[in-house]
């Protein structure tokens, strides 16, 4: 029993920021239609720059988390403007094999930089846990999970309450219809990268300090999102955060009491499952063809 | 105009890469081939066996090189990643035509490797990796200086009693290298009188390991050993910090780097026990005190990390072994070199090196029997534990 109710706690930690990073991704999937291979790098570059201001130079841990944020929107909004905005109504193929270039170019860029050994982060943390009865958590996980859900609940907020929200779902909906409306396209596609890209480092500069940081960091991080994004239905905000929730869910059971060898092949069998019975996803919202 | 640019550019830089063989090749050097990785989920530890190799081929060049002539060593990264190691290996042998290699750090790309050796029939010395499979499979061209799990876990036989440990439960990387130690862990605490209880895994780039120790924490074992490299061990302390394990753990496989886990994880580190197979911060209480100690204030004067010391051995005691065996065979070839490295007997910084036959009858590769140390981390020090 107390077994079950760690592994419960650990879900529910693990899977704030597993949300986090499906939620961004599943905005740049579902809004522009990018196969998004930069995701698990701008998850590296948040974890790096967390690293750089708080260790290198030394600022406060809080300040340092916001910075980070910053940053990703901004190279975000910079790889959109660059690299995307050239190749609007390419073919989809195409705009894959630059972001894949893409990938390759910022994961090398960090290994040249930073090393490939690994760095860590201090919190300002207390080292002992929050011990709750039979089970515990670390208060920078606790930290962390804060965190997260507020970043969550924003985001559906910017979606749903703001002007900019509309126009993304218009966006969203049928791209040529809501540029004829007056939606100025351009615009809501750097800002959707931007927000997606955001959310991916404010994932990193979260879980750098919990974890370690390293130049391949990004990649684990990268599947799990697209693992979320599939299972929650493309462009699905509320999809992306169950489906956050769901995979951590399976990985924690899975691991505690089937086997741990096995815990990150779980979350792909789930994916199968799914979508042999779901084929657009367990939350797929219908979406205007033609 | 830019066809002509393009033109220009593509002969230019087919001649620049035509002529690095030639700078290469312009002056006569043994090469030998250094296959490590510098990258990837465990390039703490393949970096640092690499200075040490950078070490010793600086050290043997000071020296006047082997058979007059300069060491070269050819540095290639496997990137953490089993068919990296086999590309590197084959570009090793095949571009660089080295006679000799070193690697290639974990047990699953030193496997991968291994075919490779047998079809182009080049000796390699096996600096870390410690699976059984290793030695025994019946490959003549590998000779391995560090100890297999089994003499590791027949060497920590006699310290059960210090421990006191009743059950034990295993948390292990999921490769070759950590299914294997546990296996022979098992198997020696079993026959020592000790209960075996849980053996959970993890894969190599996992960073979230709460799960598994949620269902440790759940068991009645006292001890709780762990096989996996430095950047898993550092998040395995951490959250079993944060979850309150109760176990005493004890790490194996000599690739835990300690002052990396009292660095990065800090006073989670503190209680832990560390097998290792060379304690720096003791050189003197090495079988070779001379060595050891001259290599350790090597490492510090180039302004390597200190923490890298536990693991930057490795590349020493293997590039040293490489040219103890070149000098005796005369001369750089692959058999030569073969030959020699049954015969040669090198006063380590681990240890004495020398080689005993394993493996199939007719097939057999070299094996080392190196010496093997536990530590403890007190208090963000290092200690050897009182028993």
């Amino acid at each position: 029993m107390d077994q079950l109710l760690q592994h419960l706690l650990n879900t529910l930690i693990l899977g704030g920021t597993y949300a986090l990073l499906g939620i961004g991704l599943t905005l740049i999937f579902g809004i522009m239609k990018v196969v998004n291979f930069t995701h698990g790098e701008l998850y590296a570059f948040g974890a790096y720059m967390m690293f750089f201001f708080a260790m290198v130079l030394g600022l406060d841990f809080f300040a340092t988390l916001v910075i980070a944020v910053i940053l990703g929107v901004a190279l975000g909004a910079l790889i959109e403007i660059t690299l995307l905005r050239p190749l609007r109504g390419a073919n989809i193929d195409t705009t894959m094999l630059v972001m894949i270039g893409a990938w390759i170019v910022m994961q090398n860029t960090e290994q040249l930089v930073w090393s490939g050994i690994a760095k860590s982060i201090n919190t300002p943390f207390p080292v002992e846990p929050l011990v709750l009865g039979p089970v515990s958590v670390s208060w920078v996980r606790v930290f962390v999970f804060v965190v997260a859900v507020l970043l969550i609940l924003g985001a559906q907020l910017l979606i749903h309450r703001t002007k900019l929200g509309k126009a993304m779902r218009a966006t969203f909906q049928d791209r040529d219809t809501a540029a004829l409306m007056g939606v100025n396209i351009n615009f809501v596609y750097t800002a959707t990268f931007a927000l997606g890209s955001g959310l991916a480092a404010a994932a990193g500069a979260l879980l750098g300090p919990v974890f370690v940081v390293t130049p391949t960091m990004g990649n684990l991080a990268a599947l799990k999102a697209f693992a979320i994004v599939i299972l929650g239905g493309l462009g699905n905000i509320k999809g992306a955060t169950i489906g956050g929730f769901i995979l951590a869910f399976v990985e924690e059971m899975g691991a505690g009491y089937v086997s741990s060898g096995y815990r990150d092949a779980m979350g792909f069998l789930l994916i199968i499952i799914v979508l042999l019975f779901k084929p657009t996803g367990l939350f797929a919202r219908a979406e205007r063809i033609g | 105009m830019s066809h002509w640019i393009k033109a220009v550019a593509l002969t230019l830089s087919a001649v620049a890469l035509a002529a690095v063989p030639q700078i290469a090749s312009a002056q006569e050097t043994i090469k030998i081939g250094v296959n490590q990785p510098l990258t990837g989920a465990v390039a703490a530890s393949g970096n640092y066996v690499t200075n040490g190799a950078r070490i010793a081929a600086d050290e043997l060049n000071a020296n006047g090189g082997i058979l007059g002539q300069q060491v070269e060593l050819i540095i290639e990264d496997n990137k953490s990643n089993p068919t990296e190691a086999v590309a590197a290996a084959e570009k090793l042998i095949v571009r660089d035509e080295v006679p000799v290699m070193m690697g290639a750090w974990s047990s699953t790309y030193t496997l991968a490797v291994m075919p490779k050796l047998m079809e182009y029939e080049i000796p390699m010395v096996v600096e870390t990796s410690s699976s059984g499979k290793i030695t025994t499979q019946g490959n003549p061209w590998v000779f391995r200086i560090s100890p297999t799990s089994e003499m590791e876990a027949k060497a920590f036989a006699d310290k059960i009693d210090d421990f006191g440990i009743k059950k034990a439960d295993f948390l292990a990387v999921n490769n070759d290298w950590g299914l294997g130690a546990s296996d022979e862990f098992r198997t020696m605490l079993k026959e020592n009188g000790v209960e075996v209880g849980m053996v959970e895994t993890m894969s190599a780039d996992a960073q979230d390991l709460s799960a598994q120790l949620s269902k440790l924490k759940a068991s009645d074992a006292d001890t709780l050993f762990v096989t996996t490299a430095v950047e898993q061990l550092t998040l395995v302390l951490k959250q079993a910090k944060s979850l309150g394990l109760p176990q005493t753990i004890i790490t194996t496989g000599g690739s835990q780097s300690p002052d990396q886990l009292i660095d990065q994880a800090g006073a989670a580190a503190d209680g832990s026990y560390h097998l290792l197979f060379f304690a720096p911060w003791f050189p003197e209480a090495a079988p070779n005190p001379e060595v050891a100690v001259q290599f350790v204030d090597k490492w510090k004067e180039r302004g390597y990390n200190f923490a890298g010391l536990t693991e930057g051995f490795r590349g020493y005691d293997g590039i040293m072994t490489i040219a103890a065996a070149i000098e005796k065979a005369g001369e750089a070839e692959p058999e030569a070199i073969r030959e020699a490295l049954w015969d040669v007997k090198v006063e380590g910084v681990n240890g004495d090196i020398s080689f005993i036959k394993q493996g199939p009858e007719g097939m057999e590769s070299g094996q080392n029997v190196p010496a093997v140390y536990v530590v403890k981390i007190e208090n963000g020090e290092i200690i050897q534990p009182s028993f």
